[in-house]
């Protein structure tokens, strides 16, 4: 029970994380309809720039803070540069436009950090484990994890519900036309969005930093667990993504704890460790199937769309 | 009506008759420069380009023609790869056995997927493709007994009684026939009646329907010859590299035909060999160049996304199909 307990934490951390990652994208998606197949780089880039920036000022929270401000500048200057080219054209070229951003910034990085990963260490209040019930050890930078981006998630939910801002971003969601015909400057707006975008990238990629090694491709690889969110969730819904989230990470993590023991009941030993780490990596793609062939505009589909 | 005879109607030397036949000319006296100049890597790096033509092709005939944008389609390169793989190492070594197996399995996973996934449209069909494609990497990363996640060494290539697939002339100018036989056959479907559904269907399908053609069958059968050809492919590529791994069904990998199909011109028969072509080369080319080609590379295909309409074949010019 209680390792259950402990898996389950560690797939709300892994969901809260995909929540960050998917809340930019569900945002970009639904408010500029664009693919963005960089949005694991920007995940990248905050990881790399919290590294850089905390053995600078030898403070993990001064860099996180600086590496936030950064990837929210980074992804600003792209979208003046790059991505506003590319809005209202169809998927296929935000595809191979956003590939060939994905390709760059991993060169960059290559080239700017060396091909090398890095390491972010945490300070050292971080690195104690906590007694949550009577006799589970929990580690407590995860539970730091859970309460931050829980934070960060209520905070973006009185900037999408209760601001003026969040309510032209909701309009955007629903009709971009409208909101520019009312005489919103939609161009600047596209600019917040997708630097907001960016900067929740760019934390979910510095939260996560001190657990995995910093390295190039980092963002490939949880880029398309993001999408999945998205899509299950609903495109543009940002309630639809933290459900979503949290139920992929739930399902990834658990399937990956207690598949093998499960299997093991079944088939042979052999067979079990075969099968079990193939069967959990999939999942979360068995489960954004089901959702869409049963509901194809996802679980909470943004209103107008 | 084909946009060759198209062309032909604004004269026999229409920009895009010269740069195809061009094409075809220099790639059939690729391995007479090899053993003229000893410039054996020529042969791979070109045998390389044939095959991935292929896939991009089979891919383009649901995406250009048919408006199925799979961003899933390295999961056949994929299949047919293991088909190979797995064959071989169970002492099955017949290419008779072995390339067949490669086309059915890709056709079937085409089959189940296509079913499933054609019912979605736009984004939703781009992502569901991606998540099946996903599932067959997991799969190959867990066939422990085929190499799981660090892939599979074939030692013996493909036997065809007396044909050696080992004599890199005689592969490549296997792969060779093959391509222009595949750019043939593709064609031919997408100059048919079958073809003009599917193409219908892109531009308008709820009046396909209307008019009375059951759409998703058209669409079903047209994703499953794509996946067919691409197990082909998938195949052959598991011949040129001795090897298979799951990473040749990397998302990234689905990424890379996309721009291969999209860079070269979508709507161009030719488009996915210009664009295999141009996308290999450049990688090449650029790392001899430089020690970090993507930088390149990349804001390459930005502009080419942003600026060029139609890919390197709209630059051509000329009528094309819309």
């Amino acid at each position: 029970m209680l390792y259950f307990i402990e898996q389950f934490l560690n797939g709300i951390q892994l969901g809260m994380l995909l929540f960050l990652l998917a809340a930019g994208l569900t945002l970009i998606f639904g408010i500029m309809d664009l693919v963005n197949l960089a949005h694991g780089s920007l995940y990248m880039l905050g990881a790399y720039f919290a590294a850089t920036f905390a053995a600078w000022t030898n403070s993990f929270v001064l860099g996180a803070v600086l590496a936030v401000v950064a990837t929210l500048v980074a992804g600003m200057v792209l979208e003046v540069i790059a991505i506003r080219r590319l809005y209202g054209r169809n998927h296929l070229d935000h595809v191979l436009g956003t590939f060939g951003l994905l390709l760059f910034f991993n060169e960059l990085v290559r080239l700017v950090w060396g091909p090398a990963g890095m390491t972010l260490s945490l300070p050292s209040e971080m690195l104690t484990a906590v007694q949550i019930p009577p006799g589970l050890y929990y580690p407590a930078y995860r539970l730091v994890i859970i309460v931050v981006t829980l934070a960060v998630a209520l905070l973006l939910y009185v900037l999408v519900m209760r601001t003026r801002l969040g309510m032209l971003i909701r309009a955007g969601a629903s009709n971009r036309e409208m909101v520019g015909a009312l005489g919103v400057n939609i161009k600047l707006l596209y600019t917040l969005v997708f630097g907001l975008g960016a900067a929740l990238a760019g934390f979910a990629g510095l939260m996560q930093a001190p657990i995995l090694t910093v390295q190039i491709g980092m963002g490939e690889n949880i880029l398309i667990p993001a999408f999945v969110v998205v899509v299950i969730g609903g495109i543009g819904s940002i309630r639809g993504a933290f459900v979503a989230a949290l139920l992929v990470g739930v399902i990834d993590t658990i399937g990956r704890a207690f598949l093998p023991d499960l299997l093991h009941r079944y088939l042979s030993e052999n067979a079990a460790a075969t099968l079990a780490p193939a069967l959990s990596s999939m999942s979360i793609y068995v489960l954004m199937a089901v959702v869409l062939v049963a509901r194809p505009e996802g679980l909470f589909p943004a209103a107008g769309r | 009506m084909s946009e060759w005879r198209k062309d032909w109607r604004h004269g026999p030397w229409s920009p895009r008759i010269v740069v195809n036949a061009g094409l075809v000319t220099v790639l059939a006296l690729v391995p007479v420069y090899a053993a003229f100049a000893g410039d054996p890597f020529a042969m791979t790096l070109f045998s390389r380009i044939l095959i991935m033509a292929i896939a991009a092709l089979s891919l383009n005939l649901i995406m250009g023609f048919g408006g199925m944008v799979s961003f899933g389609h390295a999961a056949c390169l994929g299949i047919g790869g293991y088909a190979v793989g797995i064959l071989a190492k169970e002492g099955i070594g017949s290419g008779f056995v072995q390339w067949p197996v490669a086309v059915v399995a890709s056709a079937i996973y085409a089959l189940v997927v296509g079913a499933l996934c054609l019912r979605t449209r736009g984004v939703y069909f781009i992502m569901i493709t991606l998540a099946f494609a996903q599932m067959v990497y997991y799969v190959a990363s867990g066939l422990d007994r085929y190499g799981g996640d660090d892939g599979l060494t074939i030692y013996h290539r493909s036997q065809f009684g007396p044909f050696d697939l080992n004599n890199a002339t005689l592969f490549y100018y296997l792969c060779f026939a093959l391509l222009l036989a595949s750019i043939y056959l593709v064609w031919r479907i997408v100059n048919s009646r079958f073809g003009l559904v599917i193409q219908g269907a892109r531009s308008n399908e709820p009046r396909m329907r209307a008019v009375g053609f059951p759409t998703f069958r058209y669409r079903l059968v047209c994703f499953v010859i794509a996946g067919a050809l691409c197990g082909l492919a998938g195949a052959l590529l598991a011949n040129h590299t001795n090897f298979i791994s799951p990473a040749m069904m990397h998302w990234t990998r689905s990424g890379d035909l996309i721009v291969m199909a999209v860079l070269g011109g979508m709507h161009a028969m030719f488009g996915p060999l210009i664009g295999a072509m141009a996308f290999l080369l450049l990688e090449q080319g650029l790392s001899h160049v430089t020690d970090y080609p993507d930088l390149i590379l990349g804001p390459l295909l930005l502009i080419v996304a942003i600026y060029v309409n139609g890919g390197i074949d709209g630059l051509l010019g000329g009528p094309r199909r819309g």
